[in-house]
């Protein structure tokens, strides 16, 4: 699949937060997405899965079938979408069956993500960067081409976040494409940037 | 099809679950019904003639009280922006939410009105009543009472305004319902005049109920 966005300005509440935002994403892209808080990371975000209409602008989605872009995508968010009452199983495998198009096994991404071990485990029981874990762990149950990082390596200590570099690297490889908003250098290789500054948006060039 | 059944049974698991909502309308149902002998005195006959009302009402309140977290416990741990991701259609995803959470609220309610309707009275007819007119009439309060679940999935304190948003909806149901289950033992009406109606309520709300909080998730994105 591929993305055009053309001029995107975001609206929230009265205030327009940014404006003249354009990039283009082809299979394999990474896109970082950088700025203080409250510039409208997030927001971005929130537009690209769908969550937000933009005031103004576009998105155009090709390549992509017949499937809409809220299909195509998968959304890792602060709040991580689990359930607490469930197991760390239970929470995948339903992603698995809900989101179709399933990838790999439960057990095989909860290995990828080093947590077999807590498959039993209901999710209350777990840490925070456990439970940030298995909402990553949902990034491999189903094949979706867009990954959608809202700072993915919040709570996660080192060995994890080289772990989550390397499904990113991965994804990337299999011709996948992944918008990530950061404060922490993620370290992808020949990732566009663009930083978003209120009432501008610059695109500050190729290579991070 | 894959998608509805994910969702129903992981509702269904949620609810069986250790604070899940599935005995939570059941205790409260039973709560009611075993107060309102207690206040109206061992009046056998005045029991039995207002029975079928007292379990309607009890029902009514026992969906509402579970109602709120119907969507709202989606919104608040993220999984609402999960359920936005489906390959199928917003209304599928209510339709699957509404029915687990009439399995595990408005059918027990249901099958337990017999042993309830021993604490009021009732004799063996006005207890079958009861099970039909329920086992009808819930799914309409369930449907009707999803739209204002969704139109408040986002707001913290959202259960008495959804109360307030719904109850006036559900009155044509608690009417139809309760002379359906009178019409059983005896009165001027025959029975499937009210129960008919009953039964297109619940079909009604179910196709609005379901368009509904679908358009209501949509629109508060």
């Amino acid at each position: 699949m591929r993305l055009d966005v053309q001029n995107l300005a975001c609206d929230r509440g009265e205030r327009r937060i940014f404006t003249g935002l354009s990039f283009a994403l082809a299979p394999g892209d990474a896109l970082v997405v950088r700025g203080r808080n409250g510039a409208g990371k997030s927001s971005l975000l929130d537009i690209l899965a769908g969550r937000l209409r933009p005031a103004y602008g576009a998105i155009r989605l090709s390549e992509a079938g017949e499937r809409s872009l809220p299909e195509c995508l998968h959304s890792i968010g602060h709040r991580d979408a689990l359930k607490a009452a469930l197991t760390a199983e239970e929470n995948l495998s339903f992603a698995r069956d809900f989101l179709g198009d399933p990838a790999l096994p439960v057990h095989a991404a909860l290995d990828a993500v080093g947590l077999l071990h807590a498959a039993h485990l209901p999710v209350a029981y777990l840490s925070a960067g456990q439970r940030r874990r298995i909402a990553l762990a949902r990034l491999l149950v189903a094949r979706r081409p867009l990954w959608l990082l809202d700072e993915p390596t919040s709570a996660l200590d080192t060995a994890s976040q080289d772990m989550l570099l390397g499904l990113m690297e991965r994804h990337r490889t299999d011709g996948g494409i992944v918008v990530a908003t950061t404060h922490a250098p993620l370290g992808l290789k020949d990732a566009k940037e663009i930083r978003i500054e209120r009432e501008v948006a610059s695109l500050a060039g190729e290579g991070a | 099809m894959r998608s509805f059944r994910a969702l129903l049974i992981r509702d269904l698991k949620l609810a069986a679950r250790v604070g899940g909502s599935g005995m939570m309308g059941l205790v409260f149902f039973l709560a009611i019904v075993t107060l309102i002998p207690f206040a109206l005195g061992p009046d056998l006959n005045l029991l039995s003639r207002i029975g079928p009302a007292i379990l309607w009402i009890a029902a009514l309140l026992a969906t509402l009280i579970g109602l709120d977290r119907l969507f709202q416990a989606d919104e608040e741990d993220g999984s609402l922006d999960l359920l936005r991701l489906a390959p199928v259609p917003m209304e599928i995803v209510v339709l699957a939410k509404v029915l687990a959470h009439w399995l595990t609220t408005g059918l027990p309610l249901a099958l337990a009105a017999p042993f309830f309707g021993l604490l009021v009275a009732l004799s063996p007819e006005a207890m079958l009543a009861m099970v039909v007119t329920l086992l009808v009439g819930t799914p309409a309060l369930t449907f009707i009472g999803a739209i204002g679940a969704a139109l408040t999935a986002s707001l913290r304190r959202g259960g008495l305004i959804l109360a307030i948003l719904v109850l006036p909806f559900m009155i044509p149901t608690l009417i139809f319902g309760v002379a359906a289950a009178n019409a059983a033992v005896g009165g001027t009406v025959p029975f499937e005049t009210p129960f008919l109606i009953l039964a297109a309520l619940s079909l009604i709300a179910a196709v609005i109920g379901t368009f509904g909080a679908a358009a209501a998730l949509r629109a508060g994105e």
